[in-house]
């Protein structure tokens, strides 16, 4: 048991060494900053501007929407850039699994996400909003990064592309239409019963939701299913992001 | 829990064997390298010596067989194995975007040796390669052979047992070429086993205890670079350039053998006993006054070499 924990904890080391390498290479790659930054900025303006709805209904829907695409705007990328390169065989050569490289990927992606995506979070303490609960928010905020950052791994698994620009296309093929059925515009309470069902199929509805309903008081689920629906999302992506990526690990390699 | 076998040998090889998807890249390899020893790997390119040296270092799972590498199975235990190598592949992969420092940093951290002794280690390294003044700057700006020798300072870091070297010359300039052959000499007197996979035969003459040669994924054969040499007399060739056209039939008639044939300007003639060719060659010259503009003595390449194993293994 002991040399379990010991190599576990050896290997989640080694998955943070990863993540400080990534912090420095890939965060200012121009993909991260487009898709990142200057995409769901300009999203958001497109989407508010000339419309007379107050900031605090805009802020679940802001915050949905800045998380979702920061936490998923670096993992795609790092996998391709790396078999590009020849570093993945380099990483690959070295005494780490390929679960804790992928961690520290996802680490990265996650960072990343938090550190961007807090910045509308302190908006609703900024412009005293009556916000709920700031921690369970903050808590939501972060399981929800976790989860996307997991799911932009997952991204780059399947097809094993060494090319970044194919698996941001990809990525984008998934993501736009999760951003237009996962409540960031329509509330879940507004759609259809069938527009209700798909949404529920994307982890982004739970976290809008938890958002919606601690800033406006006006959630669909009970909170506690929001929470549930993350870490079971999260988990799901995670084992389907290892299992893909070990099986088209000698793809990339040869 | 991982077991180490003992062993004279730091790398036994059983009859392993990797496929992808119905290409056969190595097929039913055997071989021991003794501890101490440089081991060349040499074939063309496709042969298999990289599929090979990324089983033994625990980057491809084998289809078959087994690799006992410093005493750990390559199957049961890769990461054990990992961590008593180092390794510069065929294909530079330091991290360009990052210092040389940072690129050995990253190496000492992933390998987990401490802090303190992986700066150490790192300052030794860089200033025996003479990368030291270089090491605030991004690998990106490197010469070709400025990277090889960041390369082998990664693989260093960790002061592995046995050292996987990829075609560690290929692409580097003549001096660049010689330093980073006096490093893998310097490294073998200083106790490290060496995997050296190349297509460069001088090099393997003046690098290796033993040699395998490998083609189609299979091992052709396996022995000193002398003995192989010697088994492969008969490849050995003199060039030779007369200062006037020569007739082929006159000089095969002269010299007694058929096997001469030109090549551009020159004559080629095959021989075991080159002493005696040489000596005919000159009375040849004298006789009808001929002057020898060039002669070169050539050694059987590893093409030559190559091309007779595998016709014998046929």
């Amino acid at each position: 048991m002991k040399r379990k924990i010991d190599f576990i904890s050896t290997q989640l080391n080694r998955s943070f060494v990863v993540t400080k390498k990534n912090v420095k290479i890939y965060y200012l790659k121009g993909p991260v900053i487009v898709f990142g930054l200057l995409f769901p900025l300009f999203l958001f303006l497109a989407f508010m501007i000339g419309k007379s709805i107050p900031l605090k209904e805009l802020l679940p829907g802001l915050i949905g929407m800045v998380t979702f695409f920061t936490a998923t705007s670096v993992g795609p990328s790092i996998m391709p850039w790396e078999t590009r390169s020849r570093t993945l065989e380099r990483l690959a050569g070295c005494p780490i699994t390929l679960w804790a490289i992928l961690l520290g990927d996802i680490f990265s992606s996650f960072l990343f996400g938090l550190a961007i995506s807090v910045i509308p979070l302190l908006l609703t303490l900024t412009l005293n909003i009556g916000l709920s609960n700031f921690v369970v928010l903050f808590l939501g905020l972060v399981l929800a990064n976790f989860c996307f950052s997991v799911l932009s791994v997952l991204f780059s698994a399947y097809p094993p592309s060494d090319l970044p620009a194919t698996v941001m296309m990809i990525s984008s093929l998934v993501k736009f239409p999760l951003v237009f059925i996962s409540g960031i515009f329509i509330p879940i309470q507004q759609m259809p019963s069938w527009g209700r069902i798909i949404a529920s199929f994307s982890p982004l509805t739970y976290f809008t939701d938890l958002a919606r309903r601690l800033i406006l008081n006006n959630g669909y689920y009970p909170l506690i299913l929001d929470f549930s629906m993350v870490v079971i999302f999260t988990l799901i992506f995670l084992v389907v992001t290892i299992k893909l990526h070990e099986k088209t690990f000698t793809k990339r390699i040869s | 829990m991982a077991i180490k076998q003992k062993s004279q040998n730091a790398i036994e090889v059983t009859n392993l064997s990797k496929q992808f998807s119905n290409i056969t890249a190595v097929d039913n390899i055997s071989f021991e390298v003794k501890k101490g020893e440089i081991f060349g790997f040499l074939g063309p390119n496709g042969a298999g010596k990289t599929t090979t040296i990324r089983v033994l270092t625990g980057i491809l799972k084998p289809d078959k067989g087994t690799a006992l590498v410093a005493g750990h199975d390559v199957l049961k235990n890769p990461l054990e194995v990992k961590q008593c190598l180092g390794v510069v592949p065929e294909v530079s992969n330091a991290y360009v975007d990052l210092t040389a420092w940072e690129n050995l940093m990253l190496m000492g951290e992933l390998y987990g040796v401490p802090k303190k002794e992986r700066e150490e280690n790192a300052v030794k390294l860089l200033k025996d390669f003479g990368l030291y003044d270089v090491r605030e700057k991004l690998a990106k700006g490197f010469s070709k052979g400025m990277k090889q020798k960041l390369l082998l300072c990664m693989a260093l870091i960790n002061n592995p047992e046995i050292l996987f070297l990829d075609e560690p010359t290929s692409g580097l300039d003549i001096e660049s070429a010689r330093l980073m052959r006096e490093k893998v000499q310097q490294l073998n007197r200083d106790g490290k086993t060496i995997f050296l996979s190349t297509h460069n035969m001088e090099e393997v003459n003046q690098l290796c205890h033993r040699i395998a040669i490998i083609n189609h994924g299979k091992i052709a054969a396996i022995d000193t670079p002398e003995r192989l040499r010697a088994q492969s007399m008969e490849l050995q060739y003199i060039e030779v350039l007369f200062d006037k056209p020569v007739n082929l039939a006159k000089l095969t008639e002269r010299l007694k053998i058929a096997n001469v044939s030109p090549a551009g300007n020159k004559f080629r003639i095959h021989t075991t006993n080159p002493h005696i060719i040489i000596e005919n060659l000159v009375d040849f010259a004298r006789e009808d006054n001929l002057k020898i503009l060039d002669l070169d003595t050539m050694m059987p390449s590893l093409e030559d070499i190559f091309i007779k194993l595998i016709k014998q293994k046929i």
